[in-house]
């Protein structure tokens, strides 16, 4: 019985990684879920409705759960759906995120007039130590809109500002600015301002298009004609070319299936090309019939129409309609977040197997591991064959990158060594580069478009793939390194061969990361050279490269020539990690040269406390041998 | 040996000057990284890795604080060599870690080389537009022209840096001397219709009397420029001609007769002739449909060789530069509504040398790496 435990353990897991699609989000109608996996063209790519409420949703308020005021819970495409079709419902939702205590009080509101007042003094206690809001965190369109005019001013102060010199005031209302013109531009992408019966506009135009284009025409050439046919038609005219503008979701498609992207229309234009072309065309109407089957409530009729229209699709463009289904599901089926709490359980079970049941709790965690890595493969694999690039083109990919190399070469230690330390640093790894991920989600489309400079596979697929694995083998150097001294201050369980063994590993470990930290880096340095005729050019991402480079390479000096032993060792790898992360995020907050990404202002705090961490672990390290517990006669 | 001699060999051999080498050079890197939002990428260099010693202001004197790029080098370079020629031994087990190491020493030279002999420019070319010169991008000069002959031009160029150091300047195919008589490193030009309170102009000719020149502060930010202004007092055989107001501020040139010729003066970007020109046939800036991301830029140029005759076509583009007469133009950016294109020009004699280095200490990196790792692979193997 003991011995099936594990297996017991990593089927219940897979079970409900296979699950969380199909259950998630709970009773999702399905014609919402085939309106979401429906195809537009936005940021560049054709995606499915649903990444956009969902990658909108991460930016304006930093979830994807949306909450109505009488506290039902909203999927991402029923929210969207609400933005698009019935917007004054939507208005009522809170998603905007404001925490800037200045920001509130420009918006007439202050910690106190949002406080939550909980029942019960557990909830309260928690409240207290920040495990519950304390207050109001999130405000509804219709809360700020009166504000509007304050905050598009402030905008305009900031706006010129750089962006490291901002203030946090600064910074927050131009997030704020951004999130409510997304808000803006989204709710007018199919249909205008304060209809209320789009259809049925539509179908009145276009009975009376012939009429109305005839005395348009007349009017212009200073013919008699009936002014006010004529004049409904320009105000017609005028409200398509307001859609047009305010919108950047290219959400109708051409007539024919030409593979040129640039074909795609807004529903403005499109609805603009009616005049001419003596029709209205067919999606838009398409699209209004599912705003008045929904904003009717009607769900027999929405799902008939999303139906003919998703297979009107389906003739003309198959190809970018599996595909946008295949995203869909991927969403839906979140495996980072899966392998997160996976490789959590993983770890749990690692540092379980070394105060207890060494046996079963280190297989359970060898086979969690193995799962979390299966899972976050599939996830990377998936995302690859979407954007049809190798596997790193952002941040957040290199996050997902680092975790996935890292844990890759921690399964290879833990096959070898059997001691569950790889497994224990497998799922530590695993779980914080997830996380990193996840915040790194919050700016928006992670399967964004490549910039002309970084367009380029080659490059892609060689040096940034080898020198984001040269920053995941550092950091599992400095992991393993924190396992060894946190089980020999804090615990008993570091005997002499498990002390040895780990040396090794790290040693093993640093050797691998100084190749692969300088081949990355080098071919870095040609891609610099093929591309702006330099090899070298000292800007901080290369700076920032080339330390760990030499980082690792003082390390396996520092130890052929003595100078360190197995503490030693373990200190510089710990260190290891301080000089991954600067060159990883630190490099990025400075806003200059030709690599950065931006400064963002959180990221800074969390690498200051990270930096402080590993300093006092070196600390804690530097104790006398005699302090510590595995090593006390 | 006297022991004073061994004491050198063993400190020049030692791996633990290696590592405190090492140390060192991280922080300057570190250090220098940090100093960029200050400095900006090119001063930085000047600093920190074109130098022996890294020197700081300290009230009024530059105090040496940190060694410099080319004492950390140089240092490492010696204990390199000087270590490897010490423990030299014959065989296999080491073959890695040499060939690894005479990669990094050629690396180490060759980055000292182009840090020495690299040039940059940049070239702008309107569409249609032909251009036989690249500018400096860091550089001015004041070129004074005898433009009598309608068919060919005289120039006499003189640097920044000359008339920064307020010397007189006396040129054979100039019949006069240049003498400055102020000069600002980065400047604002106004109209002085616009600013009534302006002092007095020390300038009497040309543009001068009617513009007003205010100091800047110096600017090191990549994407900013200094725009001097200079005021040069023109001295003939028979006293002076007048004082001019010279500045980058200033587009064309300003003209005057003198000496029975005529005369034109301009402060510009230094120039680089080159013995060929590049005329631009078309730019083209494509985006993603939808949005302002940049999916492409490309400059479509004709290189015109020199001496006339059939020129061929280039198209340079992201990631595709041109090599061409021992320079590289690669695309810097766009200008102009899109007409106008931006080419870094960059020339680089050393260029090869990274690629030889990195190839060598990867190759050898990976030697090393694979006999360890055989190693413990048989050792684990043992039962």
């Amino acid at each position: 019985m003991r011995k099936r435990i594990p297996i017991y353990v990593v089927a219940v897991a897979a079970v409900c990684v296979l699950l969380g699609p199909v259950a998630h989000p709970p009773g999702e109608p399905e014609a919402v879920r085939a309106f979401g996996r429906l195809p537009v063209l936005a940021e560049g790519r054709i995606k499915p409705l649903d990444s956009v409420a969902r990658s909108t949703l991460l930016v304006i308020q930093g979830r994807q759960r949306v909450m109505t005021p009488d506290n039902a819970e909203l999927t991402p495409d029923e929210w969207l759906l609400d933005v698009l079709f019935v917007p004054e419902r939507a208005d009522t939702y809170r998603v905007f995120v404001v925490d800037n205590p200045d920001l509130l009080s420009l918006i007439g509101k202050s910690d106190e007039s949002l406080a939550i007042r909980y029942q019960g003094a557990a909830k309260q206690a928690m409240a207290l130590v920040g495990f519950l809001p304390s207050r109001q965190r999130r405000m509804s369109f219709d809360e700020v809109a009166p504000y509007l005019a304050q905050i598009e001013a402030q905008e305009k102060l900031a706006e010129p500002v750089e962006a490291q010199a901002r203030t946090r005031f600064q910074s927050a209302v131009i997030q704020l600015y951004g999130s409510l013109a997304r808000y803006v531009r989204l709710r007018r992408c199919l249909e205008p301002e304060g209809t209320r019966d789009f259809l049925g506009e539509l179908l009145r135009l276009q009975e009376t298009l012939a009429d109305g284009v005839e005395a348009v025409r007349a009017k212009e050439a200073g013919r008699p004609h009936d002014e006010a046919r004529a004049a409904a038609v320009i105000a017609e005219g005028q409200r398509f070319i307001g859609m047009s503008e305010t919108t950047d979701i290219l959400a109708i498609p051409p007539e024919d299936a030409g593979a040129d992207p640039s074909a795609w229309n807004n529903a403005g234009q499109a609805l603009l090309e009616t005049f001419g072309q003596g029709y209205v065309n067919p999606s838009v109407l398409a699209y209004a019939g599912m705003g008045y089957a929904w904003r009717n409530n009607e769900p027999e009729k929405f799902a008939q129409i999303v139906k003919i229209y998703g297979s009107t699709l389906e003739r003309r463009f198959g190809r970018q309609l599996r595909k946008a289904r295949v995203e869909a599901l991927f969403n839906a089926a979140e495996p980072f977040y899966a392998g997160m709490l996976i490789y959590l359980a993983a770890f749990l079970c690692a540092v379980l197997s070394w105060l207890r049941w060494p046996g079963p709790a280190r297989a359970a965690a060898w086979g969690l591991v193995a799962l979390g890595w299966a899972v976050a493969t599939a996830g990377i694999a998936t995302r690859m064959w979407l954007e049809g690039r190798p596997p790193v083109t952002n941040l957040y990919s290199s996050a997902l990158f680092i975790g996935w190399g890292s844990v890759a070469l921690c399964l290879v230690l833990e096959a070898a060594y059997r001691n569950a330390i790889g497994t224990a640093a497998a799922g530590l790894i695993g779980f914080a580069t997830l996380v990193i991920a996840h915040y790194l989600a919050l700016t928006g489309d992670t399967l964004e478009m490549m910039r002309a400079v970084l367009d380029s596979n080659f490059w892609l697929a060689t040096h940034v793939v080898v020198v984001t694995t040269g920053y995941a083998s550092t950091f599992l150097a400095g992991i393993l390194a924190s396992i060894y001294i946190f089980r020999g201050v804090f615990t008993r369980t570091l005997d002499k061969a498990t002390a040895d063994a780990l040396a090794r590993m790290v040693y093993g470990i640093v050797c691998f990361a100084t190749l692969f930290s300088f081949v990355g880096t080098t071919l870095g340095g040609i891609w610099a050279d093929q591309s702006w005729g330099r090899f070298w050019g000292w800007d901080p991402k290369e700076n920032g490269a080339l330390i760990i480079v030499i980082w690792n390479a003082l390390i396996l000096h520092a130890r052929w020539g003595g100078l360190v032993r197995q503490r030693g060792l373990m200190c510089l790898a710990v260190f290891g990690n301080i000089v991954t992360s600067w060159s990883w995020f630190g490099t990025n907050m400075l806003g200059i040269g030709l690599h950065s990404y931006g400064f963002t202002e959180a990221a800074f705090w969390w690498l200051s406390v990270f930096v402080a961490s590993q300093l006092a672990l070196i600390g804690v390290a530097s104790l006398p041998l005699g302090r510590w517990r595995s090593f006390r006669a | 040996m006297p022991p004073a001699a061994r004491l050198i060999r063993d400190l020049l051999v030692s791996l633990r000057l290696t590592v405190v080498l090492l140390a060192l050079s991280i922080v300057l890197v570190f250090w220098a990284t940090l100093d960029q939002v200050h400095l900006g990428v090119w001063a930085v260099q000047q600093k920190f890795f074109h130098s022996v010693f890294v020197f700081e202001r300290l009230g009024e004197m530059r105090v040496p604080v940190y060694p410099g790029g080319y004492l950390i080098g140089g240092l490492l370079l010696a204990n390199l060599v000087c270590a490897h020629a010490y423990r030299f031994r014959r065989g296999w087990a080491k073959a890695g870690i040499w060939t690894a190491h005479a990669g990094l020493i050629l690396l180490l030279v060759g980055e000292l080389v182009s840090g020495l002999v690299q040039q940059d420019f940049q070239m702008r070319l309107d569409q249609g537009g032909t251009r036989n010169y690249s500018e400096s991008t860091l550089y001015n000069e004041l070129a004074v022209t005898d433009a009598t002959d309608p068919k060919f031009d005289e120039v006499v160029a003189i640097p920044e840096s000359v008339i920064a150091d307020g010397a007189t300047v006396q040129d054979p195919r100039l019949p006069f001397k240049m003498v400055p008589r102020g000069y600002y490193p980065n400047s604002a030009l106004q109209l002085r219709s616009q600013a009534p309170g302006a002092p007095q102009s020390p300038a009497t000719q040309g543009m001068g009397p009617q513009v007003v020149a205010t100091p800047l502060e110096v600017t090191y930010r990549q994407d900013e420029r200094n725009t001097p202004t200079a005021y040069v007092e023109l001295v003939g055989p028979e006293g002076s001609l007048g004082v001019w107001t010279v500045s980058t501020l200033l587009g064309n040139p300003q003209r005057f007769d003198y000496a029975g010729r005529s005369w034109k003066m301009v402060m510009r970007p230094q120039r680089h002739y080159e013995p060929y020109s590049l005329t631009l046939e078309k730019f083209t800036h494509d985006i993603y449909p939808g949005t302002d991301i940049p999916r492409n830029f490309s400059s479509r140029v004709r290189i015109n060789p020199p001496g006339g005759g059939e020129g061929r076509e280039a198209l340079i583009y992201m990631n595709n530069p041109l090599r061409y007469g021992g320079l590289t133009y690669y695309q810097a950016g766009y200008e102009n509504n899109d007409t106008t294109t931006i080419l870094q020009v960059v020339r680089n004699p050393s260029w090869l040398a990274p690629y030889v280095a990195c190839s060598a200490i990867a190759l050898g990196l990976a030697i090393q790496f694979l006999i360890h790792l055989a190693a413990f692979v048989r050792a684990r193997m043992r039962p």
